[in-house]
């Protein structure tokens, strides 16, 4: 599979009153062409900074992409995202990755019509005509099925309930049939029902128009079901990456095993409480210096205090950032 | 649509019967207005024909419902100074409050929109901190006491300006910085606020994530919503500058509405204060109903009604 995606030791660092907010400390992954790989993790762990450093949307300053390469294959030949310069920025951006945002209350303009924010993104990447970003934003619409499109697209945003605004945003992310879709908790904002539909909608355009997601969440239930890989976050740098059936089977990193404990099931007798992690979230104004989990981990041993883990393999296609060997009990070897 | 305009157009009558009652009835609490408008040396046979004359010696309630009726068809009674109808001298006065209060409008907006505007999407340069500072002095200067600083030196002193009166176009420029100034403060702030507010907005990174142009994004989706957010603030404060400027009118000799309130006080000009009043209340709830109009036109959640 050709990657449409690689991310190389990208560092990201916020230079706020408070001090330097290490908010990204190297975190490397790559994407295939039509994978959807799920990135999962506490809030403030680095997900969503990860993705909006890779397209230049961090509000910069304070915000600022420190290092590393983000190597994108798309349409126009292979390029380094964090080089490029802001107009061919621009054309990536809509254009082959497309954004869906977590609030789709506050993610579309209220005083524009839904037809026009999804059209304006349709003249400015494909060159249409305003008759023709006009139909093509219509079939759109209904791609992402809002009923009576063509009488929707005079709509605003107010107009819409929380699930079809996310659709809206949907048929934005889409409208240039972009490689990459990046995902940012599209359904927390949403009802549970709601949320079903929504990752429906995923599947069916992922099986229509082949594009690659990346789906940030803290939602592990909603990861299964949907996604092929599965990246677990912690502290600004990259804990776990696997398959999904052998992350949920065999997680290697102390964290994960946290994560998938304090996931509720509906296939126990009710009598298993929910495990929760002990301890809070790294302070990210403190520079790394060791394994970020070591706080709050059972296992941690000494050198988990005295240098930062690297990825390591654990697996097929299984990789983790912890010096202790669950399934062995003990040190990892090398 | 309708129905929004409606229901504003309704409350805007409901406001207009209130305010006609409560002038009403302040000038009859403040005293018995024949003996008041009399001059001292009147003997009370004198005043007491005068309060028939006038109908004072009726019921409240019919004095009120005679008011009212008169008022609806724009007879506001005599002026007791003049011995003319009131309405047409306060007609008179108005061009002159009008043009004042936009002028100073006119020069707040023009000075205050673009320094909010650069300081809005540069905060911290050197032209927010002018704005910024403008802001402040704009809105803590007591206008009375800027309007004889400003006599005095430009009038006086430098004699680019006359320093009174409305005989030529430039007369019109210290009123109108002087009564534009609060306002031109107040703008300032709000827009700059507002730019920063929007910018932050979660659909404006909606707009850059789907790659536009920075310019497009200003156009449309920032300083559209701006605009959203200063209508109302310029149509509060263009009502305030109708109806606020007696300190200026007086200072400069403007011969405008606010001047003949102070004289007509002066004078115990009962039904011109009460003409005044009622007047300059309507002028109010009239640049309010434009400015909802005007917000309708450019919000779609209010023009739906929601």
């Amino acid at each position: 599979m050709a990657k449409v995606l690689e991310v190389k030791d990208l560092v990201t660092k916020f230079y706020t009153l408070d001090g330097v907010v290490h908010a990204v400390n190297g975190v490397s992954f790559d994407l295939d062409e039509g994978e959807t790989l799920a990135i999962v993790g506490e809030s403030g762990c680095g997900k969503s900074v990860t993705m909006l450093s890779l397209l230049g949307l961090i509000p910069s300053p304070p915000g600022k992409v420190e290092r590393g390469n983000a190597f994108f294959s798309g349409g126009t030949g292979r390029c380094d995202l964090l080089q490029l310069a802001a107009p061919e920025l621009r054309d990536v951006r809509g254009g082959q990755i497309g954004f869906v945002f977590q609030d789709p209350i506050s993610s579309l303009n209220p005083i524009l019509t839904v037809g026009e924010q999804i059209a304006e993104s349709l003249t400015r990447h494909l060159g249409l005509t305003r008759e023709q970003a006009h139909r093509r934003a219509i079939k759109l619409l209904e791609e992402v099925g809002i009923p009576e499109a063509a009488q929707r697209y005079d709509s605003y945003p107010h107009h819409f309930s929380g699930g079809m605004r996310q659709r809206v945003m949907i048929a934005i992310a889409i409208s240039c049939s972009p490689s990459i879709i990046i995902a940012d908790e599209p359904t927390t904002a949403l009802d549970v029902t709601v949320q079903a539909q929504i990752v429906d909608l995923f599947k069916r355009l992922r099986d229509m128009i082949g594009m690659a997601i990346i789906w940030i969440t803290h939602d592990l239930g909603v990861v299964a079901g949907l996604a092929e890989r599965v990246l677990v976050m912690y502290g600004g740098r990259v804990a776990e990456v696997a398959l999904v059936d052998d992350l949920y089977e065999r997680p290697q990193h102390p964290y994960t095993h946290g994560l998938l404990g304090a996931l509720p099931r509906i296939d126990t007798d009710g009598s298993r409480r929910l495990v929760s992690i002990d301890g809070t979230p790294p302070d990210l104004l403190i520079p790394l210096v060791r394994c970020p989990f070591a706080p709050r981990c059972a296992y941690a041993f000494e050198r988990c205090w005295e240098e930062i883990p690297q990825l390591m393999p654990a697996g097929i296609q299984h990789q983790v950032a912890c010096f202790y060997d669950i399934e062995r009990g003990g040190p990892r070897s090398g | 649509m309708q129905r929004y305009l409606f229901s504003r157009l309704a409350q805007s009558l409901l406001i207009l019967i209130g305010l006609l009652i409560i002038v009403f009835f302040m000038v009859r609490v403040t005293g018995d207005p024949a003996s008041l408008m009399m001059s001292r040396e009147a003997s009370p046979e004198s005043i007491a024909a005068f309060r028939h004359k006038m109908g004072f010696d009726r019921p409240l309630i019919v004095q009120f419902w005679d008011f009212l009726t008169h008022v609806v068809v724009g007879d506001f009674g005599n002026s007791l100074h003049f011995k003319t109808p009131a309405l047409p001298l306060l007609l008179e006065r108005l061009p002159a409050t009008v043009e004042l209060a936009t002028i100073g409008l006119i020069m707040a907006m023009l000075i205050a929109i673009p320094l909010g505007l650069i300081g809005g999407f540069n905060p911290g340069s050197s032209i927010d901190s002018i704005g910024r500072g403008l802001a402040l002095l704009g809105q803590s200067i007591p206008n009375f006491w800027l309007a004889l600083i400003l006599i005095l030196f430009f009038a006086v002193k430098l004699r680019w300006f006359p320093s009174f009166g409305r005989d030529e176009f430039k007369s019109v420029i210290l009123p109108a910085f002087v009564i534009g100034l609060p306002t031109m403060g107040q703008l300032v702030r709000m827009t700059r606020s507002a730019v920063l507010e929007i910018r932050g907005e979660d659909f404006v990174r909606t707009a850059h994530s789907k790659g536009l142009e920075p310019r497009v994004i200003y156009i449309k989706h920032v300083l559209r919503n701006v605009a959203v957010m200063l209508v109302s603030v310029i149509g509060v404060q263009y009502s305030y500058m109708l109806g606020g400027s007696i300190y200026i009118e007086a200072v400069f000799a403007w011969p405008g509405m606010g001047q003949l309130t102070e004289q007509a006080i002066g004078w115990r000009d009962f039904t011109l204060v009460q003409a005044i009043a009622v007047f300059g209340s309507v002028v109010v709830l009239a640049i309010n109903l434009l400015t909802d109009v005007a917000y309708a036109l450019i919000d779609p959640r209010i023009r739906y009604g929601d």
